[in-house]
């Protein structure tokens, strides 16, 4: 318990930073839905117009940007790839920060097992991003209601693209966990989670732009795709089940790795 | 019983060797010594005791238990003083003193605020406002405020200003005399001869000698120069005496035996200048086993 409050205090600021920028991309791009709406045929006119390629790697093919849900799916994408540099950030931070600046000798010469250390830094973590989780839950219903303009939309459908965050945010969690525990030193862990959130985005955009089933699936946003979900207010269960086994493989390959991990001196 | 038993422990990092078939025990209420130069070893050796670190082969006990099978459960006794000292900076010295104290089993806290006492600490201040010496502080009071059984120090007075030295040492003594056992790592050859029973020798990852601090004294070389003019150096060719050499007017030998014997010889000649001074620890391991 020591341990966990100790992690979340030094998560504390990085969730209310994070959190507080979603809430506010939220609020924005919310805001101009309306004027956004209501010149909506002008809209899918130009859309129609741009190439194919470009609408997929966005994700804008499958989806009616006048319609509130659709025009939410756009949004959705951009707080899908901050929460995965977010996520990805605590995941390659988790054990490698500590080492990085030495306070590993501290925590791990007291009398607590590494696997105990870890269980209460993932809890932590995952608090930390469960946070952000609900602000975006909240703020996507509290906007959206504010700004639909007299529009209606499935609520069913939102709920269902809101719930895949959980599970989003855990891959790029314990993937950045394992990763940086196959690496001998991590001496910075922004360019890394930068990598490994835009990296996957990249690979579902080009991904799809290629028409290649086998590279886009080992990416959560090919997993929870928005125009997917909203359009069958469903998950792609097979694909979710990657996300999920991905995740499972992860957490017991740190626990192990970390178990055994050298921790090397200063000099 | 031995608090502390070492058999045959090795530790390499890839190719790179660490420690190798490292031997040697350490008893109940003992000081213990481990002195070797930089690289030597030393602290790859207490994070093994800490399980900082994974044995090659060759295994540590501590308490008659495996450092690693049973590492959580022997450090509860342990307590630790790092080389290097590093916290999370944004807590205050409190804060952190007490998130340590938060590991043990037992109330700390009155313990804690007599530490800070004398080692003259500010609890109030941020850890990243203190100085290094400071900062070595906070190390003392954090490894010693749960009154551990043994204590592992690892080159613990570097950055301390000789006062604090001196009120950290009677410290241990009284750690000691309080019944913990404390295994004193450094590469200073007084502060060990000042503070130790016995001491081990370690050098390139092996262990050179394990030996009373009595017997080393007595052993104890002295490193002299006889500065002057016309001086033949066969003079001082007689037994104990070693690496004689004749350098710009100077005569340089080493010397181990009766301080009295050279002290007549050299008063018998006619100098310009005299320094009898320790040898330094390299000097040490190069002449010593000769």
């Amino acid at each position: 318990m020591n341990i966990f409050k100790q992690e979340l205090k030094m998560i504390r600021n990085s969730v209310i930073t994070w959190s507080v920028s979603l809430l506010l991309m939220l609020f924005v791009f919310m805001s101009i839905y309306s004027s956004f709406a209501d010149s909506s045929a002008i809209l899918n006119e130009t859309l129609a117009q741009m190439p194919k390629e470009l609408l997929i790697a966005f994700g804008l093919n499958s989806v009616d940007m006048s319609a509130v849900l659709g025009y939410y799916s756009f949004i959705f994408l951009f707080c899908q790839i901050c929460m995965a540099v977010q996520a990805s950030n605590y995941g390659f931070g988790l054990v490698s920060l500590e080492e990085r600046d030495m306070t590993a000798d501290f925590l791990l010469a007291k009398p607590v097992k590494r696997s105990s250390i870890m269980t209460s830094k993932l809890l932590a973590a995952f608090s930390g991003l469960t946070i952000t989780n609900l602000v975006v839950w909240a703020g996507s219903f509290i906007f959206i209601n504010l700004f639909k303009a007299g529009r209606s939309y499935d609520t069913n459908t939102l709920v269902v693209l809101l719930s895949s965050i959980v599970i989003f945010q855990l891959f790029f969690l314990t993937v950045g966990i394992l990763i940086s525990l196959f690496m001998k030193k991590v001496r910075n862990v922004t360019p890394l989670s930068m990598a490994l959130a835009f990296g996957m985005y990249i690979v579902s955009a080009f991904g799809s732009m290629l028409g290649d089933v086998k590279l886009e699936n080992i990416t959560p946003f090919k997993h929870f795709e928005p125009g997917y979900m909203i359009s069958h207010a469903a998950y792609n269960m097979p694909l979710v089940m990657i996300s999920i086994s991905v995740i499972v493989i992860s957490v017991v390959g740190s626990y192990l790795l970390y178990a055994k991990r050298n921790i090397l001196s200063a000099v | 019983m031995s608090i502390i038993e070492v058999k045959q422990l090795t530790k390499f990092f890839g190719k790179t060797k660490g420690i190798e078939n490292v031997s040697f025990n350490v008893e109940d209420g003992e000081i213990f010594g481990f002195i070797g130069p930089n690289g030597a070893g030393k602290s790859t050796t207490i994070r093994l005791f800490l399980g900082l670190i994974h044995p090659t082969s060759g295994e540590a006990k501590i308490f008659g238990k495996d450092c690693i099978q049973y590492g959580p459960e022997i450090r509860q006794d342990i307590g630790y003083l790092p080389s290097e000292v590093f916290y999370y900076d944004h807590m205050k010295v409190m804060d952190l003193l007490k998130y340590s104290a938060s590991f043990y089993k037992k109330d700390c806290t009155e313990r804690t605020c007599e530490l800070a006492n004398i080692m003259e600490l500010d609890l109030k201040r941020r850890i990243d406002d203190l100085s290094y010496g400071n900062r070595k502080k906070v190390g003392i009071v954090q490894g010693l405020l749960h009154q551990p059984k043994l204590i592992l120090l690892d080159e613990p007075t570097s950055g301390l200003d000789p006062l604090m030295q001196q009120k950290f040492f009677n410290l241990i003594r009284e750690e000691n005399k309080r019944g913990a056992t404390i295994f004193f790592s450094s590469h200073i050859l007084g502060e060990v001869q000042k503070m130790c029973n016995r001491v081990a020798i370690i050098k390139e990852g092996s262990i050179i000698n394990v030996q009373d601090i009595k017997s080393l004294q007595d052993e104890n070389y002295k490193k002299i120069k006889v500065t002057s003019d016309n001086l033949d150096e066969k003079k001082f060719n007689l037994p104990g005496v070693t690496k004689l050499e004749r350098h710009n007017g100077a005569v340089n030998f080493f010397y181990r035996g009766d301080i009295n014997v050279i002290m007549r010889l050299i008063s018998a000649q006619d100098v310009s200048d005299v320094t009898i001074e320790e040898p330094t620890l390299e000097e040490i391991f190069l002449h010593y086993y000769e």
